[in-house]
């Protein structure tokens, strides 16, 4: 068993937020889904307080060995997840479930944190900090006393592990991770996707819908290596590391650099049963090395 | 049925071209696709390093026919890396599939023959129709060497966009016709600007419609959101809570 945060997992492989949908899954593929589920633990996509229907079509550009997504955080609200999800997931989900929520003010986030802290299905919590603070214009998890000030804020209202997935769009994320750890964080998480483009191919502007995007997949590997690295020589809290994992060995390097979790995202979209897969190498990896 | 939840390996079997489309076969021995349903297909080889680094993601691709012993077919089209290199593969060569995906079309009522209308390589899920509860296929193609394509059907009707086979105009010229002789029921696949006419002429005359939707996809099981069209509910996937929609519950 992996121990992380207070978390007790069957190994080191989770999803990333917003690249599984367990309850669609489940409709999809049935009860197999659960007789080898991929994760050890589940992420949530990401709940914000009120429902948000999303950005408007396209969402998707495939890059070189990469996606480029502007979905836009589409879901049914707090209270649609407490009363329609929570009580379906409870039902079926096989390993521990971490929800991963945003706001945009630090009351926002409050707000959310309270109703999951009487959820007895939450084992724990993510924050998605990449949302603009109206007042700076800057995303809040790009700004270290800022996310100190949040984590200060929200931290004496919860006794579940506190997670803070930090966005790589910002100039030092080692100081974003070492403002989450004053501000009482229990781990870090990264990297978000990183901030990205796409042109109409008839020289009209911009494809996605929502205007820029996010880009993940293999291209983004090496950056997330740099960054967990970055971040690991920083802080004492545990990492999740992720970005472009589709092997146990991408893993492995994650892990080398100072992840205790490796998250995988756009590779699941490849294939659901990715994450078990790449569970199986890493841990074919640390036996041949006796680590 | 539900899908096998992972991806598996399944070899081409034969492969066959009608004009510039490609008919690829492979034996699919863990599940049977209903008319309607789709895959997520990428080579097992040699995905990636094509042009602009791609493709990366898998394709989703309309099963076109399913026989009794689960032998699959999958109609292509070549437009761009992706579809290229599906394009490309050749009997004995592997493929990474998942599914089969999404909701089907429904079955028509007893002794109804619905109109089959298609367009370009949107004819594709319309031949599992017509093999499973029979119709008139109605058929639109850019040019000649396209319509071979309706060696597909049984009896298909045929508009090309030049004249160079069948009808020389629009497919919903030959729809028109069609519900003005005979009231029933519309299943359709093709361009969003020909779905989009199928649906309001369908409506016009008070029948049924369910078009088979296409959409870029990045995992086609409901996780990633990329896929959505705009319902008169909001913004629902194509992958779960399609393909197939009602034409009247689409905004």
């Amino acid at each position: 068993m992996i121990e992380f945060a207070g978390l007790r997992l069957r190994h080191r492989v989770i999803n990333a937020s917003g690249c599984f949908d367990v309850l669609a899954a489940a409709r999809v593929f049935g009860d197999e889904l659960f007789a080898e589920f991929p994760f050890a633990a589940y992420v949530s996509k990401t709940i914000t307080l009120s429902a948000r229907d999303g950005n408007p079509p396209p969402r998707l550009w495939e890059s070189a060995a990469g996606l480029i997504n502007s979905i836009g955080l589409p879901n049914r609200g707090l209270r649609a997840y407490r009363e329609a999800d929570l009580p379906a997931l409870a039902g079926v989900l096989p390993v521990p479930l971490i929800t991963n929520v945003m706001g945009s003010t630090p009351e926002e986030v409050g707000e959310l944190i309270d109703a999951l802290e009487v959820e007895p299905a939450v084992a724990a919590i993510e924050l998605n900090v990449s949302c603009p603070n109206v007042a700076t214009g800057l995303d809040i998890g790009a700004d270290p006393a800022g996310l100190e000030a949040l984590l200060r804020h929200v931290r004496p209202r919860s006794s579940k592990p506190l997670i803070v997935k930090l966005t790589p769009n910002t100039a030092d994320v080692a100081a974003c991770a070492a403002g989450a750890q004053a501000g009482g964080a229990d781990a870090v998480s990264l990297i978000n996707t990183l901030r990205a483009l796409a042109l109409a191919p008839d020289g009209s502007g911009a494809w996605l819908g929502g205007g820029s995007g996010g880009l993940s997949g293999p291209a983004i590997r090496t950056v997330a290596l740099a960054q967990v690295a970055q971040v690991a020589r920083r802080v004492t809290i545990p990492i999740v590391g992720m970005g472009g994992v589709a092997s146990g060995a991408d893993a492995r390097d994650l892990i080398d650099v100072g992840a205790t979790l490796v998250a995988v995202g756009t590779e699941s979209f490849r294939d659901p049963a990715a994450g078990g897969r790449i569970a199986r190498e890493l841990e074919r990896a640390f036996a041949q090395i006796g680590g | 049925m539900s899908a096998p939840p992972g991806r598996r390996r399944v070899a081409v079997r034969h492969r066959r071209t009608y004009g510039p489309y490609v008919v690829l076969g492979a034996l699919d021995s863990a599940a049977r696709a209903q008319p309607g349903q789709f895959y997520m297909l990428a080579s097992a080889e040699r995905w990636g390093g094509g042009e602009g680094e791609r493709p990366y993601l898998a394709r989703a691709v309309s099963v076109m026919a399913v026989a009794d012993d689960g032998l699959t077919e999958f109609l292509l089209e070549d437009v761009g890396p992706g579809t290229r290199r599906l394009c490309e593969a050749q009997p004995g060569e592997e493929l990474l599939v998942l599914g089969p995906l999404g909701h089907g079309f429904g079955a028509p009522g007893a002794d109804v023959a619905p109109l089959l209308v298609g367009g370009g390589i949107g004819v594709a899920p319309l031949v599992a129709v017509q093999r499973a509860w029979g119709g008139t296929a109605v058929l639109g193609f850019r040019d000649g060497d396209h319509a071979r394509g309706g060696e597909l059907f049984d009896e298909p009707l045929i508009a090309t966009d030049d004249g160079s086979a069948g009808h020389h105009g629009l497919v919903g010229d030959l729809l028109e016709a069609e519900l003005a002789k005979q009231r029933r029921p519309v299943y359709a696949c093709g361009p969003p600007a020909m779905l989009d006419d199928v649906r309001r002429r369908a409506a016009s005359y008070e029948v049924a419609s369910q078009l088979a939707l296409e959409a870029p996809m990045a995992c086609g099981f409901g996780a990633c959101y990329g896929c959505v069209v705009a319902t008169v509910d909001g913004y629902r996937r194509v992958c779960v809570d399609g393909p197939v929609f009602d034409g009247a519950l689409l905004a």
